[in-house]
């Protein structure tokens, strides 16, 4: 780590302590942030989203609802499943269609794949370093090389295991309204069970791992927010949002509870409950609020950590999302060991009006998707709501919350513990389809 | 375009600028790379786009500490902390179109400092599916999704980043393949030109044995156009490609445009399927516009 890293820069006169990073790393998409200090007390505390806008939701509009899925995967590079199942499951809803267990199964097992695919990116890649003082993994690997193998591996799992589901794990292919245009066949799933089960194992170490990292205190009062699947762990399916000491919100009501708006001078959307609260969405959510319904394994992992419910530190986000990695190794276990092609692979339905919604959890959050469409099945409206604009006010809560405490540490020090606050939420900014460069905005004064 | 008909990875630039003066065709030179004592720095830059380029990088995990082993990486923002934009940059992978007004400049920058530039993925060489507001009026797309327009800085169009500055070389996909990739940065490794195929995406299913979706289920299917490089993985799994690698160098876009009438398609829907992942391409932006 040296002083030219990343152009940090630091300024300290009338008392004011100014804390920033001109260009956020090993996170997705490109962001600053912006945190001020006066006589003790947070001044400023933004992040700052420079990544350009993309206009998604107003392309979608006059596209058939067919080629939907294909085009909110393109929202993505590393949750694309999670935009094309949330589409699929807001048209599924306009046209009545609802799709059977077998494909239920199948697209789980598709979601476990990519949360394999982005846990193990993200614990290892992008969030590790920060705990052992490494700019990198690359850097990380000089010292801890069967670490970063290891995290290979199972990341490569998961997209293997993509691969075989759509065809590729980046953009997968086989998703339509409906179903899956051809589903794998059994001998293909099963020829990766031996890396599975190896992953399983490797995904409990890594609990263990990250449970002996380094720690920093630091607690909020969060609101927890996570879809609601019923009997399963939040993933691929759910008709309402569960929000931590409030009531349920079937997900018609979505966007009359969870307020999207652009604020004041800013083009960025936030969300927040009506009341202005923020809300944190995402793996320590999902856990706090569902812990009973992880999978045994996981259930396990998460009583050898010694963690209480609920986690309120956010840097703990690390063992959450590996208890999580260990939850979707077993459940994909599971799923292929019993898997059958679904037959029919895919169901149609006469094109009708109408709107419809879906929700799914991302790896990092819950995403919202509404469509209205026409009766030949032209998208009239759409609305696409990214995990990471609802936690950019949650993140930026933080961030004033953690001002005072910064006071006391090195500029450097200060400066690394905001970037790994932020890299707790392993923010999505090109997920962020709304977000666009903002001026300097007071959140806290 | 003087590409030759073998290789697709050879892109010659549509823009001359001052700084793309210099610029090598063939990737590093080995002696001067041994005179400098170093590895071939990379940079990794990224405008707009979903990041799944880059993202195919992180996804080589058999060859990542190989390759950081090999290149020394100046800049790969989503990967390390440690940036020295300032480069200078032996190869350039840039992800993203042209879409923003700071583009412009960034763009030139990266061009300066980079001995080879190379564009990845559909949004750098075509203008991406953002490319899609091309084909309208910009303030109504940001009305449309945004309820104070007055803070929007965008550019009328998204375009290629060949449109702007000198590109060395070009690989495709929406998503690029890692095959591609690792072949690209192979040859640039080792001085020589990277062997990528140009040839439509129907010679991929011919030779992995895939049935032909057109004629065996009369399935609308862009292959006849489009340039292999994803493996046919669409027909794999029974549907129509949809030209996620772009037009192939001379595809005869119309006669494909008048089998996709032939099998059923409405005019509103043969346009659309020219206009989409890669619709600001040349040859699929024309066709497209032949049936407005």
């Amino acid at each position: 780590m040296n002083e030219q890293m990343n152009g940090k820069v630091s300024k300290e006169h009338d008392g004011t302590r100014t804390f920033r990073v001109e260009m956020l790393t090993r996170v997705e998409g490109e962001g600053r942030f912006h945190l001020e200090v006066k006589d003790g007390q947070v001044r400023k505390a933004i992040l700052h989203i420079f990544e350009p806008p993309r206009f998604f939701e107003g392309f979608l509009v006059g596209r058939s609802l067919f080629e939907v899925p294909d085009i909110t995967a393109r929202i993505c590079g590393i949750c694309p499943v999670t935009y094309q199942m949330s589409s699929t499951r807001a048209l599924e809803a306009i046209l009545g269609i609802t799709p059977s267990t077998g494909i239920r199964k199948l697209r789980r097992l598709m979601y476990c794949a990519e949360w394999i695919e982005s846990h193990a990116l993200h614990i290892f890649l992008l969030h590790a370093p920060d705990f052992l003082g490494y700019a990198s993994a690359l850097e990380m690997a000089r010292d801890h090389r069967g670490l970063v193998e290891t995290a290979l591996r199972m990341k490569k799992v998961g997209n293997s295991l993509l691969e075989a589901i759509g065809a590729r794990a980046i953009h997968p292919v086989s998703v339509r309204v409906g179903g899956f245009t051809k589903p794998p066949s059994p001998r293909r799933l099963q020829a990766l069970l031996p890396e599975l089960e190896w992953g399983l194992e490797a995904a409990q170490e890594t609990v263990t791992i990250t449970n002996s990292l380094p720690m920093p205190e630091f607690q909020q009062p969060y609101v927890f927010v996570a879809l609601d699947g019923g009997a399963d762990y939040p993933l691929e399916w759910g008709e309402q949002i569960a929000v931590s000491g409030r009531d349920p919100v079937p997900l018609g009501e979505f966007e009359k509870v969870f307020i999207e708006e652009q604020v004041d001078r800013s083009p960025a959307f936030h969300c927040r409950l009506p009341d202005g609260t923020p809300y944190l969405t995402g793996p320590m959510a999902r856990l706090n609020l569902f812990a009973d319904r992880l999978h045994p394994r996981a259930q396990e992992a998460l009583e050898r950590t010694g963690l209480t419910l609920p986690v309120l530190n956010p840097y703990r986000s690390i063992v959450v999302r590996a208890v999580e990695l260990v939850h979707a190794f077993a459940e994909a276990v599971d799923l292929v060991r019993e898997y059958t092609p679904p037959e029919p692979p895919y169901f149609e339905a006469p094109l009708r009006a109408g709107e419809g919604f879906g929700a799914t959890e991302a790896p990092r959050g819950l995403q919202y998707q509404r469509y209205r469409v026409n009766d030949a099945g032209i998208v009239q409206e759409a609305r696409i709501v990214p995990p990471t604009s609802q936690n950019q006010p949650r993140i930026e809560a933080d961030l004033a919350g953690l001002g005072p405490e910064l006071l006391a540490m090195s500029q450097e020090e200060a400066t690394l513990r905001c970037e790994q606050l932020i890299r707790a939420y392993d923010p999505c900014i090109s997920c962020a389809t709304h977000f666009l460069k903002l001026d300097i905005r007071e959140v806290e004064d | 375009m003087t590409a030759s008909p073998l290789y697709s990875g050879t892109q010659v630039s549509r823009v001359e600028t001052p700084a793309a003066q210099g610029a090598t065709e063939l990737g590093v030179d080995p002696t001067e790379k041994d005179a400098r004592g170093g590895r071939p720095r990379l940079g990794v830059f990224k405008f707009a786009s979903c990041s799944g380029c880059q993202g195919v990088l992180l996804s080589c995990e058999d060859e990542l500490l190989a390759l950081a082993d090999a290149l020394e990486i100046l800049y790969f923002p989503e990967a390390s902390s440690h940036l020295q934009e300032e480069g200078p940059f032996d190869l350039a992978l840039v992800e993203g179109s042209i879409s923003a007004p700071e583009h412009l400049e960034q763009i030139q920058k990266i061009r300066a400092r980079s001995k080879t530039l190379v564009t990845i993925g559909a949004c750098a060489t075509s203008g991406g599916i953002q490319a899609l507001r091309n084909f309208g009026n910009l303030d109504d797309f940001v009305h449309r999704v945004y309820p104070r327009p007055e803070f929007i800085a965008a550019l009328a169009t998204s375009t290629a980043v060949a449109e702007h500055v000198k590109v060395d070389y070009e690989l495709r996909g929406c998503p690029i393949s890692k095959r591609q990739l690792l072949e690209l940065i192979t040859a640039i490794l080792l001085g020589r030109r990277p062997e990528i195929r140009n040839e439509s995406l129907c010679l991929g299913c011919k030779r992995y044995g895939y049935v032909c979706v057109t004629v065996a289920h009369g399935l609308p299917c862009l292959g006849p156009v489009t340039m292999n490089g994803c493996g046919a993985l669409c027909p794999s799994v029974g549907r129509g490609c949809y030209g996620c690698f772009g037009p192939k160098e001379g595809a005869n876009t119309e006669a494909m445009a008048q089998r996709m009438l032939q099998l059923g398609m409405s005019k509103d829907d043969v346009r659309n399927a020219f206009r989409f992942i890669t619709g600001y391409a040349q040859a699929f932006r024309e066709e497209s516009a032949r049936h407005e």
